[in-house]
């Protein structure tokens, strides 16, 4: 018998929004639970996210990411969850619904048994290579996480004068950011007619700070040898190609992408856990259980959401249906979705739950004015629902109540939505 | 007493109070303004502020004497003009710290003779590792 195996009933891998919130709801639930954490420090991106607005659904206040960590950090040394930092998974069996881990740490090799095993592994940020950008391989190419990184953490500034390729989030929090530290941003390209970002971050980083904002311009070139000491911009047409005669070149020190997040399932692959091709995340029911019973995922491994706050529900959904001791059977049925919406998460709702409310999580698929969403299944209609904007960067959350009667039968459900018509 | 608003042509303004992020149409009528597409009163106190003065929370970080931790985030504890924002970051970038203060603790007071202090918003320089 290996004397080195500890044993836990819920074992949560990554400490970020989703990881922290799960563990702390495991706990409550009265589950022995094991967080497991790569970095030093807890709090996962938060942690370089100093900008505020997070929290306002969650707590009606506008916090700074370390903030939002804190107010879970700070319940950790009350709890029972046990933490482990600088450790890293570096590989993961499956004995019947059990989880065996291999787990590298400072003291060593460690393996733990666990009944129930939760993803929180966050996502990552597409790269150059991944969006081609052509031209020399010099200094000078970085994601916004990393030069957040470099701004907020190591305190280096990584640009004079640069451009933002990409109009996500970060890049919008770092056009801002990298503007206050006083570096000239020449402006944000976006390949695509409409920006990817919130509404509210285009406004509040980009409009306050007198950032221009290109719509369908890209990079398609990158120019130095040692260090980059400018990028070619081209307008692109409707296959996203760049146009010939529309190029300008624009001399800056640096390129900055924020051109899309997918949700980090290494681990979840070397088990076998279904994803879905739509969210890049593992497909999960109601209890964001993967179809791999006893496996459970949250937050941005499951679907990048755009709120910390949901990223935590998430996290708690998790933590406290992986506490559960009992393994009933469950009764999937398929949620689907049309080419109307990006997509919707859960996958699936199990038939045999307990509780009638379920919270969906959708995209549309294009701007929409005076939308009309509708659940049905087959003839049946279960909802239809009304909004006045939906945009594919702001994700909207939906309770649903569905009886067991509504739920009779195998028909899976369909999400759809159409531009209603004015009354 | 009201300050008063000088709206000529229509405006829209996108609320960031919340991820709603409500774009508010503002009309000028009968001398004043009416708002539109609002979904909340706080929308509304938004888009008139935005008229009158607009206000902004800064958030940066400033430098430490500390090499765990060379820089630590920190905002303004209450709104600033948003004129302000650059000259608030500047000061700020002037700063070093040479306490390891916490979430909450003040590390500027008054700053630029906004009436607004800033605050520390990040324990790392008092979290063990």
């Amino acid at each position: 018998m290996n004397t080195d195996l500890q044993t836990f009933d819920v074992t949560v891998i990554g400490a970020g929004p989703a990881g922290l919130a799960a563990a702390l709801e495991a706990d409550r639930q009265g589950a022995k639970t094991l967080l497991i954490e790569r970095e030093a420090r807890l709090g996962g991106i938060l942690k370089q996210c100093i900008h505020d607005g997070f929290g306002i659904v969650r707590y009606g206040e506008k916090l700074s990411g370390p903030e939002y960590a804190e107010r879970f950090i700070e319940r950790l040394p009350d709890s029972g969850v046990t933490v482990w930092t600088l450790s890293f998974v570096s590989g993961i069996e499956r004995v019947g619904t059990d989880s065996f881990l291999t787990v590298i740490t400072r003291e060593g090799m460690k393996r733990v048994r666990t009944r129930s095993l939760v993803l929180a592994t966050g996502c990552r940020e597409r790269t150059s290579r991944q969006i081609g950008v052509h031209g020399r391989h010099c200094a000078g190419v970085f994601t916004a996480g990393t030069a957040q990184y470099y701004t907020n953490i190591l305190g280096k500034l990584p640009t004079k004068r640069c451009v933002i390729l990409g109009s996500g989030d970060i890049g919008l929090i770092m056009a801002r950011r990298l503007t206050i530290e006083g570096a000239e941003v020449v402006g944000v390209y976006e390949a695509k007619p409409t920006p990817s970002g919130l509404t509210r971050n285009v406004s509040q980083c980009l409009w306050d700070f007198d950032i221009p904002l290109h719509t369908g311009k890209t990079v398609s070139r990158v120019f130095g040898d040692a260090r980059l000491t400018a990028v070619e911009i081209a307008s692109v047409d409707g296959c996203m190609c760049p146009i010939a005669g529309t190029e300008e070149i624009i001399p800056c020190d640096a390129l900055i992408l924020s051109v899309g997040l997918i949700p980090e399932n290494e681990l979840a692959q070397s088990i076998g856990v279904p994803l879905d091709p739509k969210t890049k995340g593992a497909i999960v029911d109601e209890r964001n259980e993967t179809l791999l019973q006893g496996v459970f995922a949250c937050g941005n491994a499951l679907h990048v959401n755009d709120l910390v706050d949901y990223v935590s529900e998430s996290g708690e959904t998790a933590g406290k249906a992986a506490a559960g001791s009992d393994r009933p059977e469950r009764e999937l049925l398929p949620v689907e979705c049309d080419q109307s919406l990006l997509y919707v998460v859960p996958q699936r709702l199990d038939k045999a739950a307990a509780e009638s409310e379920r919270v969906f999580f959708f995209r549309s698929s294009a701007d929409m004015d005076n939308a009309l969403l509708t659940v049905s299944r087959g003839e049946t209609r279960l909802l239809s629902k009304r909004y006045a904007h939906l945009r594919p960067p702001e994700m909207e959350r939906l309770p649903l109540a569905l009886s067991s009667e509504q739920l009779a039968g195998e028909e899976p459900l369909l999400f759809h939505l159409e531009e209603a018509t004015h009354a | 007493m009201r300050d008063t608003i000088k709206l000529t042509q229509p405006k829209e303004i996108v609320c960031i109070v919340c991820p709603n992020g409500c774009r508010v149409l503002c009309e000028p009528s009968d001398g004043g303004v009416r708002y539109s597409g609002y979904q909340c009163k706080r929308g509304l106190a938004y888009a008139e502020a935005e008229l009158i003065r607009p206000m902004r929370t800064l958030t940066t970080s400033v430098k430490t004497a500390f090499a765990d931790a060379p820089v630590v985030s920190v905002r303004t504890a209450g709104e600033i003009e948003k004129s302000k924002l650059r000259e608030v970051a500047g000061e700020l970038g002037k700063l070093t710290l040479s306490k390891r203060v916490k979430i909450g603790d003040v590390v500027a007071q008054n700053v630029c003779g906004t009436g607004v202090d800033v605050v520390c918003t990040s324990d790392r320089l008092v979290q063990s590792l």
